[in-house]
């Protein structure tokens, strides 16, 4: 398959039976794990990651090396690598991909990252709601612990290493990684305040890395291919391939395997197939529905970290999601931010009170009884929330409100202003879906 | 040592000091509802925002730890316009119900948007409805809609009390404060929970509506429930005492004392006062004829009293007099009434413990077995010569002819038949407390005493730290401070008694009694001195050394 040369985990959703261990090793799986850990030492691993630049895909973007380089070395406390598998920002939904069809190659990367950092249990903490992708974990982890390669001794080494799926239970709020080690140690999702960061102070008070599913698929690749290979794809501090979710009203909703800095433009119209026929682009959000949104005049973009923030965005999670010229914007950061006020926590004052209020008043202005204060209000409950919270949940909450606001003011002026409530709104139909 | 700059203020912390408490040590107060010294750090409110240079975001005062050099601006437009958001945020579902609310007055959302706050409300939306008026244990109301989450009570019992009462159920601005399931708030420190509850959410089931707060008056005192000796407020309704229906004392609140108590209080200590105003207290000097009491002065009883008494010295010596003191009285009272008797009447017999029929309730924290809250300083005082136990049988075989008992009820102690065995062949028994009780009821003379709050004085407790009380409220009826009615007795029986207020009288114990030598009311100030503390501290340098 010449694909797989240059994409490395997309052409295995293509692979009948690609998240069993036999065809994972067919196409070269287990390699890099058994090399490591016969030739190689745990530093090796986090250089190779180091200079391979692999940044965290979950969405905040830190160098991955770096984070397992923050483990103290001397602590006699166990150590815990956990997998951030809560995939839950609206608009991503390429970590599912990934455990439902590049199984053990998630499970390669957990042995790398564990071994790079000296953990003996690794924990993969999935969203509740991916109930078959939690059952195809534990199904193929027993296969591989029935094969040796988890548990005792594995490959015939003397390293030791035992994952446990962790299922959540539904709340986005635990995709964040300290109140994803709170509800693991069986508490309430509530983000910790930081300092101590988990590196240092984790999951049941022991060095805990998090890393999300995305991150750690790619490690086994960088072993195998070199960390030059993986650092020169895409642009300079940028490098990589990245797994990017295109939703929303394009012709080919899915998964695509580009490197980082491919122009939005190229993601939506070519791997995408571009827009419903007939239909004009109103909007893009870039990088999860928390990513500050993006104009048509904006999508030439390269899509990479340094690029998006350059224009007031960010990369986030890479799930893109495209709204046309029949989307209510209104309507859409209404949506959002009653996912937002639906999910906050409630453990700091901003965010907690400050979401619910914004989602009163965009309903109410849906409901055609806005007021013109309204609009300054809800810009002012953004500004106030953004940076003064415990987690990013604040500022993912804020961003949106910011950005809808800003950049389409006039069509919530114009509701507000029509005092019918129907404005320019285009009914939403069956047929508009399809 | 660490130097920050606080609004301009440069000082030196410690390591490990919080940005809070550097402000604090400046003079510069920042607001918080969350944190509280004696709890752990949570930083949710968010309300101690505060600006810090070289931080791009603004930090949370309680969390933040100095750093050397570190610059801090808590009053920058920036730090202000985001404390009046996050007023305007905890204002957005609040109820705003102040003129029914029992905390107005003493509410920090109140306060804070008084200083910080002063904006107009821009709220349009229906609030969120949650549970009103929860009685969620014995002592605590709970209204969830006035709960700002700052998570106060619940860090409380789990940490203080550690009997892990509440929780925060449900997400977001639907997040309301709940015992679990099944559980009731009720432990011993339950109503700390109302003390620390910055806000109207947690209320006193005792206190709700009975007066408001700005009506109160605040007088520091000890509790006198147990051993432990508490610093607590007396707070008192004076100012429109008409309204109270007879009731004097609203309500004691612990106060900070860092040796004793820290910030808390026991609720069988808290809700101890209800003596002080209850229908058993003794308001007039009283005199047996025939069955009944009547109203008598106290210059004919005292000078009854002690005629009665002399005659009895005289004829069967001074050991036909039995007096059982009480440690419930104040140093200054005990050691008028060790004056009085020893050197006035040459007593021989004085008893003061009674042990207790029920042992007393104690745990590690702050309550102890003995219920009594000067039983170290009546030891310091060495008053006791003879048992309470001595006493009765020396009555029940008539070797003493007069008792004199002050305060103490002998059924905690003794069963009714024994009681009834001794009293019954004494000719004089003479009671003075503050309250009626068996003994009083048996008395040919009721001599009544003022109660811990309308006196000032001493106690010593268990840890022989010396505190003192101060008079809260008058005297009621014609009840006297102990120490004034032995003064009263001594004047009778001519003995020099230069005494014109407790001070005096605590003076006198210096000179006499040598632990208490260094003491004075003025060093002995809101915390008290520890009488064993230096001593302490003494053999602490020895053994470092």
């Amino acid at each position: 398959m010449p694909a797989m040369a240059e994409k490395i985990i997309s052409p295995f959703f293509d692979i009948k039976n690609s998240h069993t261990i036999d065809v994972y090793e067919k196409h070269g799986g287990y390699q890099a794990i058994q090399d490591v850990l016969r030739n190689k030492t745990p530093q090796d691993v986090i250089d190779a990651v180091l200079q391979a630049n692999l940044r965290g895909l979950g969405g905040a973007g830190f160098p991955a090396g770096r984070k397992w380089s923050f483990i103290p070395k001397d602590s006699p406390k166990p150590k815990y690598l956990v997998v951030n598998a809560d995939e839950s920002e609206p608009g991503t939904f390429k970590d599912r991909y990934i455990m439902d069809n590049y199984t053990h190659g998630l499970f390669e990367g957990i042995m790398l990252a564990a071994y790079a950092i000296g953990c003996h249990k690794a924990f993969i903490y999935i969203r509740g709601e991916y109930i078959r992708q939690a059952e195809n974990l534990v199904e193929q982890r027993d296969a591989a612990r029935a094969r040796g390669y988890l548990g005792k001794g594995i490959f015939g080494t003397d390293y030791d290493l035992d994952i446990v799926v962790h299922r959540g239970a539904g709340a986005y709020i635990c995709g964040e990684e300290t109140a994803l080690l709170e509800s693991l140690e069986g508490k309430k999702g509530w983000p910790r305040m930081k300092p101590p960061f988990p590196a240092i102070e984790g999951a049941f008070k022991c060095p805990t890395i998090v890393n999300n599913v995305e991150t750690l698929s790619y490690v086994p690749s960088i072993m195998t291919k070199g960390p030059e290979w993986f650092a020169n794809i895409g642009s300079e501090r940028n490098g990589g391939m990245r797994l990017y979710s295109v939703s929303g009203l394009v012709k080919k909703p899915g998964v695509y395997e580009l490197p980082l800095g491919t122009p939005l433009r190229e993601i939506i119209y070519e791997h995408a197939g571009g827009l419903l026929d007939g239909r004009e682009l109103k909007a893009v959000i870039p990088g999860g529905s928390s990513s500050p949104i993006l104009t048509p005049d904006e999508i030439d973009v390269k899509m990479d970290y340094d690029s998006l923030a350059a224009i007031g965005s960010m990369l986030g999670s890479a799930g893109i999601i495209v709204m046309d010229e029949t989307v209510d914007i209104v309507r859409s950061l209404y949506v959002v931010t009653r996912f937002y006020h639906h999910e906050s926590c409630g453990q700091c004052t901003p965010c907690r009170e400050g979401t619910g209020w914004a989602e009163k008043i965009l309903k109410r202005i849906l409901d055609g009884d806005g007021v013109p204060q309204d609009i300054k209000t809800l810009e002012s409950i953004g500004n106030h929330i953004i940076g003064n919270t415990i987690c990013p949940l604040g500022d993912a909450a804020s961003m949106p409100l910011q950005s809808y606001l800003k950049k389409f003011r006039h069509e919530f002026e114009a509701r507000v202003a029509s005092k019918n409530g129907t404005g320019q709104v285009v009914e939403e139909t069956v047929e508009d879906w399809n | 040592m660490l130097k920050i700059t606080i609004d301009g203020i440069e000082i030196e912390v410690e390591k490990g000091t919080t940005v809070i408490q550097a402000a604090e040590q400046s003079g510069i107060e920042i607001p918080r509802y969350c944190y509280h010294p004696g709890l752990s750090i949570v930083g949710v409110c968010r309300i101690c925002l505060v600006e810090i240079e070289r931080m791009p975001k603004l930090q949370v005062a309680c969390y933040t730890p100095v750093g050397d050099g570190m610059v801090v601006h808590t009053n920058t437009p920036k730090v202000l316009r985001e404390r009046q958001a996050v007023l305007e945020f905890l204002l957005v579902n609040h109820p705003l119900d102040c003129p029914v609310c029992d905390q107005a007055g003493e509410c920090w959302l109140q306060n804070f948007y008084m200083q910080h706050g002063l904006h107009d409300s821009r709220m349009l939306e229906n609030k969120v409805k949650k549970h009103k008026a929860q009685a969620i244990g014995t002592n605590v109301m709970l209204d969830s809609e006035r709960c700002i989450l700052c998570s106060r009570c619940v860090r409380f019992c789990d940490e203080i009390s550690q009997t892990h009462e509440l929780g925060i159920f449900n997400r977001g601005d639907h997040a309301e404060l709940m015992p679990y399931p099944g559980t009731e708030l009720d432990n011993k420190y339950s109503a700390n929970t109302i003390d620390i509850c910055p806000v109207g959410a947690l209320t006193d089931r005792d206190f709700r509506f009975r007066t408001r707060v700005w009506y109160l008056s605040e007088t520091k005192s000890i509790c006198p429930g147990c051993s432990q000796g508490c610093n607590i407020y007396v707070h008192h309704n004076d100012k429109r005492d008409y309204k109270a229906d007879g009731i004097r004392v609203s309500r004691l609140k612990p106060r900070y004392n860092p040796d004793v108590n820290q910030w808390w209080l026991c609720d069988a200590g808290r809700y101890g006062f209800t003596s002080v105003d209850a229908a058993s207290r003794l308001q007039q000097p009283l005199r047996k004829g025939g069955d009944d009491l009547h109203e008598t002065t106290w210059q004919d009883a005292i000078q009854e009293v002690s005629t009665k008494m002399q005659t009895i010295v005289e004829t069967h010596g001074p050991e036909s007099i039995g007096v059982i003191l009480s440690p419930r009285m104040t140093n200054e009272g005990l050691f008028m009434a060790k004056r009085l008797f020893q050197d006035g009447f040459g007593v021989r017999r004085i008893a003061c413990h009674l042990s207790p029929l029920q042992p007393g309730d104690e745990d590690d924290f702050l309550v102890k077995a003995d219920k009594n809250p000067n039983t170290a300083g009546a030891n310091l005082l060495g008053i006791e010569n003879c048992s309470i136990t001595d006493l009765l049988d020396a009555a029940k075989n008539k070797r003493i002819r007069v008792l004199y008992i002050c305060e103490h009820d002998l059924e905690l102690g003794f069963s009714e038949d024994e009681i009834a065995a001794a009293l019954k062949e004494l000719e004089l028994i003479v009671f003075q407390g503050p309250n009626e009780n068996s003994v009083a009821r048996r008395a040919d003379y009721i001599l009544p005493a003022a109660a811990f709050v309308e006196k000032d004085g001493t106690f010593t407790n268990y840890a022989k730290r010396v505190q003192r009380i101060h008079q809260a409220v008058k005297p009621l009826g014609q009840a006297r401070p102990d120490w004034m009615i032995f003064r009263s007795f001594a004047r009778q029986l001519g003995l020099s008694s230069p005494f014109f207020d407790a001070g005096d009288v605590f003076a006198a114990i210096r000179e006499s009694i040598p632990a208490f030598r260094e003491l004075s009311y003025e060093k002995l100030g809101d915390f008290g001195v520890g009488l064993e503390q230096k001593k302490t501290v003494t053999e602490m340098e020895a053994s470092v050394v």
